[in-house]
């Protein structure tokens, strides 16, 4: 392919992703609108969470905790009175700024004790919400009874359907994708990529490699930050149920389905992971509804059996994992 | 108060250590987490259950015998589930890249969390309670039966594996393949065999463990084996990864911290106390307990 042909892809898809839902809107489909706003929000965690494990390689199982800070970051914050454009940066702070303290101590941390750690503070997280009452009012959830999480307003346009925030998501989305890209081809990227794939011969030709990770690891808590303030504001409401340790697993898989360290793969992971079930909810007559959880379960280990690398894998990874296939079981 | 809930925390730390077996030995085998591991409890619990409701019509005469064939029954159901998953879902995966049996796994969990949901419905179920329990007290602390055949079971279970390694030849080629899979293979061990036997008595354990956590909380549901799974998991950690004697021990230790976190300090903070430790565990002594220290590869 081309580079101006796959820009032209691009393109149309863009297209496509700006006009299907106004024409669902249109239409009356308010549920579809919904859900397609919902991958969107996904596709910020998703696309955070690829800079940690898709070029770092580190396999972090707690990311929800970091989407939890940010939504009630933000709603409290809401509550406060503080307007949206103002509460989004500094949410993004404080996401990154808690990632930043649970980086310090965990990231010298290898492969999978670095993936326990990680889930170990996102159960941390979550009960500490469920418990702390005074902060976050418990299991309720905030707002609590008599308080409101402020309106979103652009100007003197106020966001007030699903598809009003889909466009303030897509446009989050966009930006997500320019800043992955940017950083993909960067010197950064690529000393990120040279840390996943040999984290001692990084540290040989001179990169400052726990600096590097933590850079890395700052950046994805910020998108994840950002994504909770976002869905907060959108929502309405939250409650440290939304922030289970299957969320973080199941976003692991989006990017594993659809393919770890490459954009597209991973915008396409999500698409299909939160899509199927609503899908074959759809799909599936009112008889079989309930089982389209467990449809799901064998779908995902089908995926994962025939196409191990993602459905549209990394050049640059799925390269490295032709040589290399043959070592992993030592 | 002290004694109290180190005998309670004993008989939690007895469910966690035999729970915890599961995925230190396949951790040992294959460097995976087996987080299906959890659903292996779970679906333990739920033969149990069916045993246990079904057997009143079969004898109607309480023995022992009737425990074991509970126990017996759940250990062999769970173990041949344990297998199977190894068979079609992760031994295909053997030669992928590391992420992809865990992502296997977690499709293997909702899998299996979702056909237990379906067959007996989202609510939690009453534990047919077969055990005539007799409270004991000695000075003021309590202790019933059921605690004591707990810990009982539990330790004899473990002693009976622990003999099942050191010396049988089948142990002996589970040790083999822990250490090399490609040498233990030239020295004429099947590999994939002793890598389902491993699941098997993995599995069978993480099934009495559930039987033996629904008897001791009197109910059960179709996710109940989540967070008792992340807990057996920091026991394996804690005890030192791919070490079984370290399972054994980091169960107990997990679970007496629990119950004195839960005693003293605040019940709805006792799942942090797991946490808390695991944290501290990885960053001070990230080989565990008993772990070796193994030197990085380059």
């Amino acid at each position: 392919m081309t580079r101006s042909f796959r820009l032209w892809i691009y393109g149309a898809l863009l297209l496509l992703a700006i006009v299907i839902p106004l024409v669902l809107h249109l239409s009356g489909n308010f549920y579809v609108v919904h859900v397609i706003a919902l991958v969107g929000v996904y596709c910020i965690l998703a696309l955070g969470l690829n800079v940690t494990i898709g070029y770092t390689g580190l396999l972090d199982l707690g990311f929800m905790a970091f989407y939890a800070i940010g939504a009630y970051t933000g709603a409290l914050l809401s509550i406060a009175g503080l307007s949206f454009w103002l509460i989004l940066p500094v949410t993004i702070v404080v996401g990154g700024l808690a990632r930043y303290l649970v980086g310090a101590p965990v990231l010298r941390l290898r492969g999978d004790y670095l993936a326990i750690v990680t889930l170990a503070f996102g159960e941390i997280t979550r009960l500490v919400l469920n418990n702390y009452d005074e902060l976050s009012n418990g299991p309720k959830g905030l707002p609590r009874v008599g308080e409101k999480i402020g309106a979103v307003n652009l100007f003197s346009f106020q966001f007030t359907e699903d598809i009003h925030f889909y466009y303030l998501i897509l446009a989050f989305v966009l930006l997500g994708v320019f800043v992955s890209y940017r950083m993909e081809h960067s010197r950064l990227g690529r000393a990120l990529v040279a840390i996943r794939e040999d984290e001692l011969a990084a540290e040989l030709t001179g990169i400052n490699v726990a600096r590097v990770k933590m850079i890395a690891f700052v950046t994805s808590g910020a998108f994840g930050a950002l994504a909770g303030a976002i869905y907060v504001h959108w929502i309405g409401f939250i409650t440290p149920e939304a922030f289970t340790f299957w969320e973080s697993v199941l976003l692991v898989s989006m990017l594993v389905v659809g393919g770890m360290g490459n954009i597209s793969g991973v915008l396409l992971g999500v698409l299909i992971l939160v899509g199927i079930p609503e899908v074959l909810r759809a799909s599936l007559g009112s008889k079989f509804v309930d089982y389209r959880m467990l449809l799901f379960g064998a779908a995902m280990i089908l995926v994962i059996i025939f196409r191990p690398q993602g459905i549209i894998p990394s050049r640059r990874r799925s390269r490295e994992l032709k040589e290399t296939g043959q070592e992993t079981v030592q | 108060m002290f004694i109290q809930q180190l005998i309670n925390g004993l008989t939690l730390g007895s469910i966690y250590a035999l729970f915890a077996l599961g995925y230190t030995m396949v951790y040992g085998i294959l460097l995976m987490i087996n987080f299906a591991h959890s659903e292996i409890f779970m679906v333990g619990a739920y033969v149990g259950f069916w045993v246990l409701s079904a057997l009143p019509f079969l004898f109607p005469q309480i023995t022992p015998l009737y425990l074991l064939i509970v126990f017996v029954l759940a250990m062999v159901v769970t173990g041949a589930l344990a297998a199977f998953m190894e068979r079609t879902a992760y031994r295909p995966l053997r030669h992928a890249p590391r992420l992809a049996p865990l992502i296997s796994a977690i499709g293997v969990s909702i899998f299996l969390q979702n056909i237990i949901m379906l067959t007996v419905g989202a609510e939690s179920q009453p534990y047919p309670q077969t055990m005539q329990l007799e409270q004991m007290e000695f000075g003021g602390i309590r202790l019933n039966t059921l605690q004591i055949f707990i810990f009982v079971l539990a330790v004899s279970l473990m002693v009976i594996l622990q003999l099942f390694i050191t010396r049988t030849k089948l142990g002996k080629a589970m040790r083999a393949v822990a250490q090399n899979h490609i040498v233990s293979q030239l020295m004429g061990i099947n590999t994939n065999t002793i890598i389902a036997v491993t699941f098997f008595i993995g599995g069978g354990l993480g099934g009495v463990a559930g039987v033996l956590n629904g008897l001791y909380y009197g109910s059960i549901k179709y996710n109940m084996g989540f967070l008792p799974g992340i807990k057996a998991f920091t026991a394996a950690v804690l005890g030192g990864i791919g070490n079984i004697k370290g399972a054994m021990i980091g169960g107990f230790i997990l679970g007496v911290l629990e119950a004195l976190a839960a005693g003293y300090i605040s019940s709805e903070y006792k799942d942090v106390i797991a946490f808390v430790v695991l944290i501290f565990v990885l960053l001070f002594k990230p080989t565990g307990l008993f772990g070796e220290e193994v030197a990085e590869k380059i």
